[in-house]
Order: C-alpha cells, then structure tokens, then sequence
C-alpha cells in the first residue's frame, strides 16, 4: 500500500483536492483488466503489454493543513475507498 | 430462536429468508432496517443477499458502514450468531467480522446455477443437521464471489478449520471445473474462530422446501435457530 502524499495543490483556505487511484493488487488477478487486455489485442492492438483496470476518486477536502488533508484521506483509503486485501491506493494532489 | 433479519436498500432476499424461518421453520423473525441501531433483542441476526447500494464501490462496502452494522459488530463479538448469505457474506467481509475478500468472478459471468457443496465442519450448530463430508446441492447467484485473500491467511483458516464449505462436484470431489466462480481452495463459506459467524455465497433459504424440489439448504437454517442459547462449535463433537 502506497500513500504518495507529495506536494499538496493547497487551494484556498485549507482546501485540498485529492486523486485517488485503487487498483487491484499486483499479485491478485485482475479479470477485468485481462479481458480488456484481450479485446484489445482483438481490435488490432498487438503492443499492449498489461491492462489493469482501477477506480480512481477525486475528494475535495478542508483541512486545517496539509498533514491532516493527508492523513485523512489516507484513512479513508483504508476504511473504505480501497480494501487492502485485494487493492492498492496512491493519492495524488491537484489543484481543484 | 428470536431472528432478526436486516433490510438494507437493495436486498432482495431478505423475505425468502423470512419466509423459512417464520413459516417453515415457526421461529419469531422480525425484520430490522438497515438504520436502526438496535438488534432488538434476537438472537440470530441475518445479513441477507442481493444488491445491497446497488453494489457501489464493492459489493457490501457500503451496507458495511450502516448504522445497524455496530450493533450487529457487538452482537457477533459477544458470541451471538450471525450469519451472511451472499451479499451478507460480502459484507462480513468488508466489516472484517470473516477474513478475505470478493472478487468478481473468474469467468466475469453473473453465475447462477446450482452448484453442490461439501460440509467440511459437522461440529458447528450451523452444520447440526448434517455430517462432515455430506454433498449439498444449492443455488448460486452472484458475481462476485470469488473469494480470495493471502496465502498465510488461506493457510490460518485452514488450520483453524474455518473453512465449512467447499464447492466441490456432485460426488463431493474438489475438481477446477466444479469451482465456477475461481475462489481460493473452492471455499464457499467460511466462520470466525469462535464459530459463531458464518457466511457462505450460495442461497440455503432458495432449497429449503420439496415443493421447491430441493430442500438441502433447510439444514443450514434449521442449525442456524438449533442449540438455544448455545452457538459455535458443539461440546460432543469435540472439535
């Protein structure tokens, strides 16, 4: 599980906007992603190496900080947005 | 037995469950909305199947933060008997009442067929109406059902025996073919440790009557309300 809360987009009055990207574990099996994968390759795309299907979230936020922005939506990572059995999470930040 | 059966939006097996506990098997059974915050006093809770929140996120993600789910958490962690069909059992999952996790199905298909299934504890009051080894036939319907989680964890609940049934085919072999829907080690249904939390993807309350032609999933609910007050692994049985 990865957290990379690098450079916050801090917009006004501690207002954070995160991204965060849920894909499937690199050692589960993503069926979603290898059948893509194979209508890919149906359609004439030989090069496609892997296909891993994901969700991605954007969470608008307001924190007292960047650390408590962090913190939180790492939480929320944790306890609903990804489930760690079978997911991994990144966050990103941009500007809103 | 008092029974409770919680109503989440979207579930859609919550009277067929109703139907067998209060009809057929004569038990008090109430329903209990997803919002409210107290188990009322029964007994047996009953986590039941369908879409609960249209599956959003991840199937039982969310029924997994409803206000009742506290109080069922409580009732399960006292010992009290809860028991998750399909959806319920997804969402035993997210609560991390069971251990693991659902994936969609290998085949990405929405199964439902019959499937039959090996009772691999017979020392549990879920299973007092059956014997280790016994093959059931029960319907199936879901899409993700395939039940996987980490190689030491699949390890642990071997060992503890957690593991009460398995898709297996009609003569009780585990064979690839009779796994549809890809999960680890052909587990079907698991419990918790002190074997009072059960859940299992296949439907016990759709096969419990002959006028349905198949009643292999009465037993699960008859053992579901047997024993009274006791709940996990019966003293004779020995483990």
């Amino acid at each position: 599980m990865t957290s990379q809360a690098s450079r916050h987009a801090e917009g006004p009055e501690g207002r954070f906007v995160a991204r965060v990207l849920v894909y499937p574990r690199a050692e589960v099996l993503d069926p979603q992603g290898r059948a893509i994968e194979d209508a890919l390759g149906r359609i004439g795309f030989d090069g496609v190496r892997r296909i891993r299907a994901g969700k991605s979230f954007e969470v608008a936020l307001e924190a007292a900080d960047e650390e408590q922005a962090s913190e939180a939506v790492d939480r929320m990572c944790r306890q609903l947005l990804a489930n760690p059995i079978v997911e991994d999470y990144t966050v990103e930040w941009v500007s809103e | 037995m008092k029974c409770g059966i919680v109503v989440f939006p979207g579930s859609n097996c919550d009277h067929d469950v109703y139907h067998v506990l209060s009809h057929v098997l004569e038990q008090e059974t109430r329903f209990l909305w997803h919002q409210e915050t107290s188990l009322e006093g029964c007994e047996l809770v009953v986590l039941p199947g369908g879409f609960s929140y249209g599956d959003y996120l991840r199937a039982g993600s969310m029924a997994a933060h409803s206000p009742i789910m506290a109080a069922v958490r409580r009732h399960a962690e006292a010992g009290g008997r809860v028991l998750g069909i399909c959806n319920g059992f997804q969402m035993l999952l997210e609560t991390g009442l069971l251990p693991g996790a659902m994936r969609r199905n290998r085949d990405l298909r929405f199964l439902s067929v019959d499937v039959h299934l090996r009772v691999e504890r017979d020392d549990l009051t879920w299973c007092s109406s059956y014997r280790r080894g016994d093959v059931l036939r029960m319907p199936i319907a879901h899409a993700e059902g395939n039940y996987v989680d980490t190689g030491e964890a699949l390890d642990e609940l071997e060992r503890r025996g957690q593991v009460v049934f398995r898709y297996v085919d009609a003569a009780g072999r585990r064979e690839p073919a009779a796994n549809l829907n890809g999960s680890e080690r052909a587990i079907a249904g698991i419990c918790n440790a002190g074997g009072n939390v059960l859940g299992l993807m296949p439907h016990p309350e759709r096969c419990a009557e002959e006028m349905l032609g198949n009643r292999d999933g009465l037993g699960l609910l008859a053992g579901a309300v047997a024993g009274g007050g006791r709940v996990g692994v019966l003293a004779a049985a020995g483990g």
